[in-house]
């Protein structure tokens, strides 16, 4: 498989003198779906946004080798601009580059359909609820089409019927669009149900600990939570985290 | 219906309480007239009233406008460079504390005692200036960080920055700082008129000077009551506005459930 994109030693110190990542390597292929599991503070976000280009590394390097992908970014919070309606807020990307407003309007409507918000074009983000505010924040990660899709914790403040819901969305939304997701999470299930890799990293300052590849079907329902592979693969990840978190403690 | 009722109520039986208590205590016309006496005081000037409305008005929304587009233009400024926020601020502060009582009789004498409405308008121009220019740099300042890094995602431009994400974000700022000039420009429109004292003065403030100086008390209380209803009316206009802006989108401007 094509490599996408490759951490090699990156460090990140802040200004403050707290080193959040230290010497993290990182590669991922095109079409993975890469989850990143750690406790609070281990560097997660921070990681993401070096990624995005959002802050740059102390030291060691990130190379994407096939060029620089486009690039979709959902926060922990749904960050939509709450004076504008969903179908503007979906547009953003769009809107941002330039391309003209039929168009925009056109792929911003299809992103918003394909996040499961049709009808809601012109609602208010306080018009929503918390689930489809954050249903708007994954319709404007899409809709520009970005071949990398980084995920900060995203569901982390739903309730587990619609976090459930939306993991199923975007599986469907990643397959179907053949995008390469990086995922942050707290959830030990979530990123059992989601990924093909799992990443367990250490606490402050955040390495990779453990890695654990899995393979869940393709194409799969809550009811592929109820298997025992999947009830394998999350424990294999919660060994790791406890094995990580032990270590540093 | 209560918001509109209990304080129509309440100023109704104010009036009436006060028509009741002047001719209850005998008060003389001459220290406070009763709301009938003030009624023919009003409809006999009612001409002169109406012209010396219109000039305090026209100061009042020419100094209001200015303060407005000044404000947001030097907001804007400083929200695009450090420097000139460094560089100014300090200087629209000390416009802002010094009294304006005291600067006003020099701008008087720059513009000369043949133009008292350009002397007025500059005055409720300074009166007004700051808060539109304080809100909005605040407003525009405090531009939700993960916005900001989505736009810097998406390769936005200072300029679509500042349009698409940091505007918008600072309306609720920059209406609350509008109602605080409309005010203030009013207050700054009568002070003025109050310094030029005599002289080509023909505002609402000389109205209350000249009545005053003839103890035409009823005819004071006309132009005080004129003057009051201007500031409520410019107040709830701009509450209008703000509401127009910002229903739509803004806490602020939610109507209770419930």
């Amino acid at each position: 498989m094509n490599m996408l994109l490759a951490l090699s030693a990156v460090s990140k110190t802040f200004d403050n003198g707290v080193q959040a990542i230290a010497r993290l390597d990182l590669a991922v292929a095109a079409g993975e779906f890469v989850s990143l599991v750690g406790p609070s503070g281990c560097g997660k976000s921070t990681a993401l946004r070096i990624i995005a280009g959002l802050a740059a590394p102390s030291s060691g390097t990130v190379a994407f080798p096939d060029g620089r992908p486009g690039i979709g970014f959902v926060f922990q919070e749904p960050t939509l601009m709450p004076w504008a309606g969903a179908l503007a807020n979906a547009r953003l990307a769009l809107d941002l580059k330039g391309v003209p407003r039929a168009e925009a309007d056109e792929r911003a409507m299809r992103a918003l359909r394909r996040a499961g918000l049709k009808g809601f074009e012109k609602a208010y983000p306080r018009e929503l609820s918390g689930g489809m505010k954050m249903r708007v924040s994954v319709a404007r990660a899409i809709a520009a089409g970005p071949r990398l899709l980084l995920m900060d914790e995203p569901f982390a403040a739903l309730d587990e019927l619609s976090r459930q819901a939306l993991n199923d969305d975007l599986l469907a939304l990643a397959r179907e669009d053949n995008m390469t997701v990086i995922f942050v999470t707290h959830s030990v299930f979530e990123s059992a149900y989601l990924s093909s890799r799992v990443l367990v990293m250490t606490p402050r300052p955040g390495r990779v600990a453990a890695e654990i590849k899995l393979s869940p079907p393709p194409l799969r329902d809550v009811s592929y939570r109820l298997t025992q592979a999947f009830a394998d693969g999350a424990r294999k990840v919660q060994a790791a985290l406890k094995d990580a978190t032990e270590a540093a403690a | 219906m209560t918001r509109y009722t209990v304080p129509v109520a309440l100023g109704i039986a104010a009036i009436a309480l006060w028509q009741w208590a002047v001719s209850h205590y005998d008060v003389p016309v001459f220290v406070l007239p009763s709301p009938a006496a003030i009624r023919p005081a009003f409809v006999e000037n009612f001409s002169s009233l109406m012209e010396s409305l219109w000039v305090t008005l026209r100061i009042t929304w020419l100094a209001f406008g200015l303060a407005v587009v000044g404000g947001l233009a030097l907001a804007v400024a400083f929200s695009q460079s450090r420097t000139a926020e460094m560089a100014l601020y300090p200087y629209a502060v000390v416009l802002q504390v010094t009294p304006v009582l005291a600067i006003a009789p020099l701008i008087l004498i720059w513009t000369g005692y043949e133009h008292v409405e350009r002397a007025a308008v500059i005055i409720a121009l300074i009166v007004a200036f700051f808060p539109v220019l304080s809100n909005a740099t605040l407003g525009l300042r405090s531009v939700d960080p993960g916005l900001l890094d989505l736009f810097r995602l998406y390769g936005a431009s200072r300029w679509q920055v500042l349009w698409r994400l940091q505007l918008p974000g600072a309306l609720p700022h920059i209406m609350a700082g509008m109602k605080i000039s409309g005010g203030l420009a009013l207050i700054g429109a009568v002070v003025a008129e109050f310094v030029a004292g005599s002289g080509a003065a023909t505002g609402l403030a000389w109205r209350i000077t000249e009545a005053g100086n003839r103890l035409e008390i009823p005819k004071m209380f006309a132009a005080l009551g004129l003057l009051a209803a201007v500031g409520v009316a410019n107040f709830y206009a701009l509450t209008f506005l703000e509401w127009l802006v910002l229903h739509r989108w803004h806490e602020s401007a939610r109507e209770r459930e419930g």
